[in-house]
């Protein structure tokens, strides 16, 4: 295996700087208590004007009237290497961050994939450049020494074991990353470089500096195997944008939108996945209300597609306009980017001799975006059952997996079926009984309600023959479910109600009254 | 001259009408399986890639009669039927006895505010073969969109909505309303089709 390891001499400086519409403006990283505040990291101008870490805040606004200040954050440090790493995870399968400043790669199973060292390396350098990180590349057959030669030349590749080791032995113990601080307690004992080190006797240096010390010396010269702790890369995307001022417009928040969905979209290539919707959560400035009402404050702009994408340019054209649309209330401060289902991206290519359509997306593929949305039951397949009982005499069937048999042979039924049966009135008669009785009067067929009460009009109004409701077949009767306790006793009929209707409605057996309507034939 | 190659430029890409002449339309549609309701048709059957709008008085005035051969030729050939928020169950032995393969029959339930999303999902994805749903609040520019997806997806949808909504413009290629014929007879009357004037005479599922 060979290891390339990426390390990141500015990581904190390089996230802040990154999404400063300005980056040479000089601009100073500071840490430190309120009354003792000092600076971690400057950026070139500001190191040019004399500025440097470790420098007192009073000392450097003394040389240098006007820089920006960001106060650093430890966490956010961890939380771009770990977005490295994702970044490096598309040129190899084995990526580690376990080591801060840091990302170490295997390569050579990428070679054939994306062309030797030389190539590679340098696509690595231009995609790190693009991304707006400083770094130090460097190549070795171990992870470790990766991360030596990375820290002593930018550049250096030495893919051969023995060659490797030569050059190891002429490292200084102080730049060979040994474990506690080591590296400049051993220098001051006298022991200069990884050669004298190694020269000492195994035992004596495990009773004096521990363990640590020999496993990482075997380690780092390929004489014992190194098991890292390899990135997985997450299944969803929230990344953060601290802005640093308050911002009222929305032009201000534009450059870090597009910062954050390009990360977005680095994830996604990664995973090779797009993203149908997203969260852009603007944060607030907590309100006078002090601590109480911290972090409550946030305005969310929910951006929905209609199939999944990962195009930048059409993200960012999306997410400005949804932004756009949104008045801001209060003054933002920062800007969170909230992705939490990723689904798989469906290139819009196809088989060249498939007529369907560019862009169509399986069934399946639909089904779970469906569900994703409406519930996992909400999808369904209809199949008929046994049961003579007409509201048992269907089920529903998830997934694809069942076959659905034939229905046993019965009558003709109504291809809507009533959830449960409802006493039958006739749509926008809802003022009326809650029974009409039917009279079979001879040939005509004609169902003419008789009000119950003195004075009312008849519910189905016998003015023309063809308004009325009309039974047009039945009964049929259906005795079953004695087995069950669901014991069901009716007479079915088909009527034809006034509006044309052909409704499938019983009532209990020889009786033409309290019509429950149990479905429409459609 | 240059203006008389315009106009026919413009004849020959539809976006002009010429009235009086009735343009070539390919015959093309989707046959619906009811012999005289195509020959009313501009296309001679359900405008392929486009939204179809049925306006009823109520539900179950025969629609799905109307909608079954297509469904069941549809589901047969092994295309996916989808049911968008239907309006009652779906009963399953009818519609197998209707010869619809019910393997491909699929049924989306979603409440009224997410039906016209999964609509123009179903609609858009190209998954499916025919799409039937029913949009009761849905405006202009809601429709507008089922239309679009409908061609992008290149599928039949049928939209089942009040009659009410006839008044109402719609961006649907074609439009179907209930009505009563002169002997009383429920009929369907074309109230606008693409590709030509809408025909005068209904057709009468019973006549045959």
């Amino acid at each position: 295996m060979l290891w390339a390891c990426v390390l990141l001499p500015q990581l904190a400086l390089d996230a802040v700087l990154r999404r400063r519409p300005d980056p040479e403006a000089p601009l100073a990283l500071v840490t430190g208590p309120a009354q003792l505040r000092t600076l971690h990291a400057v950026n070139a101008s500001a190191a040019a004007a004399g500025l440097a870490s470790g420098m007192r805040l009073v000392a450097a606004h003394a040389l240098l009237r006007d820089f920006a200040m960001v106060d650093h954050d430890p966490s956010a440090e961890a939380r771009w290497q770990r977005f490295l790493a994702a970044w490096a995870y598309r040129h190899s399968s084995l990526v580690s961050a376990q080591w801060p400043g840091c990302i170490v790669l295997e390569v050579r199973g990428s070679f054939r994939l994306l062309g030797p060292w030389p190539t590679l390396q340098a696509r690595l350098r231009s995609e790190l450049d693009a991304l707006g990180f400083r770094h130090r590349i460097a190549l070795a057959p171990t992870p470790r020494a990766a991360r030596v030669f990375a820290g002593l030349e930018d550049g250096l590749a030495i893919p051969h074991a023995a060659t490797m080791a030569a050059r190891l032995d002429r490292v200084p113990v102080r730049r060979a990353c040994l474990p506690d601080g080591l590296g400049v307690r051993l220098q001051r004992m006298g022991i200069a470089h990884l050669r004298d080190l190694r020269a000492l006797p195994r035992d004596a240096l495990r009773r004096r500096f521990g363990l640590a010390l020999l496993e990482h010396l075997d380690r780092l010269y390929g004489e014992a195997d190194d098991p890292l702790e390899y990135y997985l890369p997450p299944d969803h995307f929230d990344s953060r944008v601290e802005l640093g001022y308050e911002v009222e417009n929305h032009t201000a928040l534009l450059f870090p939108l597009r910062r954050l969905i390009g990360d977005l979209c680095t994830l996604l290539s990664i995973r090779d996945g797009g993203v149908q919707r997203f969260v852009l959560r603007l944060e607030h400035e907590r309100g006078p209300g002090g601590g109480a009402a911290r972090g409550a404050a946030h305005t969310d702009v929910e951006v929905g597609l209609l199939a999944p994408e990962r195009e930048p340019g059409m993200l960012f054209e999306l997410a400005r306009n949804r932004l756009e649309r949104v008045a801001i209330a209060a003054p933002v401060v920062a800007m969170r980017l909230l992705a939490r289902e990723l689904p798989a991206f469906v290139p819009a290519s196809r088989d060249l001799f498939d007529t369907r359509q560019q862009q169509q997306l399986p069934w399946p593929q639909l089904r779970e975006r469906l569900r994703a949305r409406l519930g996992d039951e909400a999808v369904y397949r209809v199949a008929p059952d046994g049961d003579p009982r007409p509201e048992r005499a269907w089920r529903r069937v998830q997934g694809d997996d069942a076959r659905i048999g034939p229905a046993p042979p019965r009558p003709s039924r109504p291809l809507w079926l009533l959830p449960r049966p409802i006493p039958f009135v006739e749509r926008g008669l809802s003022a009326g009984p809650s029974h009409v009785e039917p009279d079979l009067a001879g040939s005509t067929h004609d169902v003419r309600a008789s009000g119950k009460a003195a004075g009312q009009a008849p519910l189905y109004g016998g003015a023309a023959a063809h308004r009325g409701a009309r039974i047009v077949s039945g009964p049929e009767r259906l005795e079953s479910g004695w087995w069950d306790g669901a014991d069901a006793r009716r007479d079915y009929y088909v009527v034809e109600t006034a509006q044309g209707q052909r409704a499938w409605a019983f009532a209990a057996p020889g009786e033409r009254e309290g019509w429950m309507l149990h479905g429409w034939f459609g | 001259m240059g203006a008389v190659v315009a106009l026919d430029t413009l004849l020959a890409s539809r976006t002009l009408w010429h009235a009086g002449r009735s343009a070539a339309i390919a015959a093309d549609g989707e046959p619906t399986g009811h012999a005289a309701l195509d020959a009313l048709l501009p296309q001679g059957g359900w405008p392929r890639r486009a939204l179809t709008e049925l306006l009823l008085p109520a539900d179950g005035v025969g629609e799905l009669a109307l909608l079954l051969p297509t469904l069941a030729r549809i589901t047969a050939d092994g295309g996916t039927v989808a049911l968008v928020a239907p309006p009652y169950i779906p009963y399953a032995p009818a519609w197998q006895a209707a010869g619809v393969d019910l393997a491909v029959l699929q049924v989306v339930e979603a409440s009224p505010r997410d039906a016209l999303w999964a609509f123009e999902q179903c609609l858009r994805s190209g998954a499916c073969g025919a799409v039937l749903g029913w949009p009761q609040q849905a405006d202009a520019a809601a429709l507008r969109r089922l239309q679009v997806a409908a061609d992008s997806g290149a599928c039949l949808g049928f939209a089942l909505r009040d009659r009410k909504h006839a008044v109402n413009a719609s961006p649907a290629a074609l439009r179907l309303e209930w009505v009563r014929d002169a002997h009383g007879r429920p009929a369907w009357q074309v109230r606008k089709c693409r590709g030509g004037p809408a025909p005068a005479q209904a057709f009468v599922p019973d006549a045959a």
